[in-house]
């Protein structure tokens, strides 16, 4: 597609880019005093519809305003399937464990995904699975008879997990813009470098360890694989020699800022992309960074409920795009 | 009409149509952008549209080469070029305006979709965001120069 075609929709992107927040307005809300100023602050900023006022309600407001934005400047959603990724497999797990355990719960599903909860809820009850996208009918298969016949809930989570990541990696690779490619690469990376942290503390064995990682461009996963079953200075030691050589000092100083760091590194990588007038980019990095900001408020929000301290909301909170 | 003059009018053609081709892929993307941007903020309206015509002068720059070398070769006025080597004198001369407007415009399109979203971001910022894209016009302006002297000599 020519570049052309999105210069009409990066400009409304960096028109909208004004509202998204910052670095000041997160620290303003960690320093609130309680849930409700966070959600008074959130309100002022424009944030939900003005009825619902509940976290929930003004997270998945602000998600759909996001989703309805580029829906407005796009007609081929397409390039942005692989966003959505994440959002169909998680309605995958859902329905494998609704399924098996044979009860039915609200609340479980996401809406906004490239196929309707509904689809991949019927297809797994029926175990019609030619009729779930290709790229989910063996993980969906193998995941709910792993739960019927071992009732192991974590080996199911790891299934569908890798099968997401799988297609997200396929699907970003095969695009033609670099920051949906970017995001790919990093997702996974993310991910097998998470993973390996945890199998390394929950001292897991190798071949679960294999399981768990995904292969990428920028990580060597058999000898993250080998570092992850021995112990945190390994993987330290393994990540000095990768593009992620940061990675190594965060994980000397602890779990959390360690998994801070990785989750930013997405951010990190797209903010190029606030300087770019032409591409798909820009609106990539845009769709990025609002879910990293509804992730970020949601974490602040769910702090000040449980009454963390100001500090371990901090550890937690991710950096903005802005 | 002699081989002379027709070289002549093909210069004076190409000046208006490369020139005002360019500028109309400038000011059209310049268009879009400021489009957007009113679409979010239509305070931002006159700023923007300062911005979406910058590319446009090219075209004009075409037109008044194209205007001078007409009014020169019998077409509009004057007399027909007598020799092949005055006609081709006056379609190398229109090339100057024709080429670098048509470069010129498109990349300071480019430019001006750049600072229209810039000024979308910082409204106070509009009179340097006016610079990028104004640097772009000096070229054009050299090449308008260039076509002047170079009909004027060839007179």
């Amino acid at each position: 597609m020519s570049d052309k075609q999105y210069i009409y929709a990066v400009a409304r992107i960096r028109a909208n880019e004004l509202s998204l927040l910052n670095n000041a307005f997160i620290d303003q809300l960690i320093g609130a005093k309680s849930y409700d100023e966070c959600i008074r602050l959130l309100s002022e900023h424009g944030w939900g519809d003005g009825t619902d006022r509940t976290a929930a309600g003004m997270l998945a407001c602000e998600r759909d305003k996001t989703w309805n934005l580029i829906a407005e400047l796009v007609k081929d959603m397409k390039p942005f399937d692989v966003f959505l990724y994440r959002n169909d497999f998680h309605n995958l797990k859902a329905a494998i464990k609704e399924t098996a355990s044979g009860t039915e719960r609200d609340g479980i599903y996401i809406d906004h995904g490239t196929i309707e909860p509904k689809r991949i809820k019927e297809a797994v009850q029926a175990r019609e699975f030619e009729n779930l996208p290709e790229n989910m009918r063996a993980a969906a298969e193998e995941a709910l008879n792993v739960l019927l016949h071992t009732g192991d809930g974590q080996l199911c989570d790891i299934i569908v997990d890798r099968a997401a990541l799988e297609a997200i990696y396929k699907a970003a690779g095969e695009s033609d813009n670099s920051v949906i490619r970017l995001y790919g690469e990093l997702t996974v990376v993310t991910a097998d470098l998470k993973s390996a942290v945890r199998c390394q503390r929950m001292k897991k064995d190798r071949q679960f360890i294999d399981r768990c990682l995904v292969p990428c461009r920028t990580l060597d996963i058999r000898r993250l694989a080998a570092a992850a079953t021995e112990d945190d200075d390994a993987i330290s030691e393994y990540l000095r020699n990768t593009d992620y050589s940061e990675g190594a000092d965060k994980l000397k100083e602890s779990p959390s800022a360690f998994e801070c760091w990785s989750d930013n590194l997405i951010i990190r990588a797209i903010k190029p992309e606030l300087y770019h007038p032409f591409t798909i980019g820009p609106l990539a990095a845009y769709i990025l960074a609002r879910e990293n900001e509804i992730k970020t408020v949601r974490i602040i929000l769910s702090g000040k409920n449980n009454g963390f301290s100001e500090d371990k909301i901090r550890e937690r909170v991710r950096e903005m795009y802005v | 009409m002699s081989l002379a003059t027709a070289l002549a009018l093909i210069g004076a053609i190409s000046a208006a149509l490369f020139a005002g081709i360019g500028s109309s892929i400038g000011v059209g993307n310049a268009g879009q952008a400021a489009a957007g941007v009113v679409t979010e903020d239509p305070s931002l309206f006159s700023k923007v549209l300062v911005l979406q015509l910058l590319p446009g002068t090219q075209g004009i720059y075409g037109l008044l080469i194209s205007f001078i070398t007409l009014s020169q070769i019998g077409i509009m006025g004057g007399s027909n070029p007598t020799d092949i080597g005055t006609g081709l004198q006056y379609l190398v001369a229109c090339m100057a305006i024709a080429i670098v407007g048509l470069v010129s415009a498109i990349q300071q399109g480019r430019a001006a979709v750049s600072s229209i979203a810039l000024v979308a971001k910082r409204p106070d910022q509009f009179g340097k965001a006016m610079i990028f894209p104004a640097m772009v016009e000096t070229y054009a302006i050299l090449a308008l120069l260039v076509s002047i002297l170079a009909i004027n000599g060839i007179a």
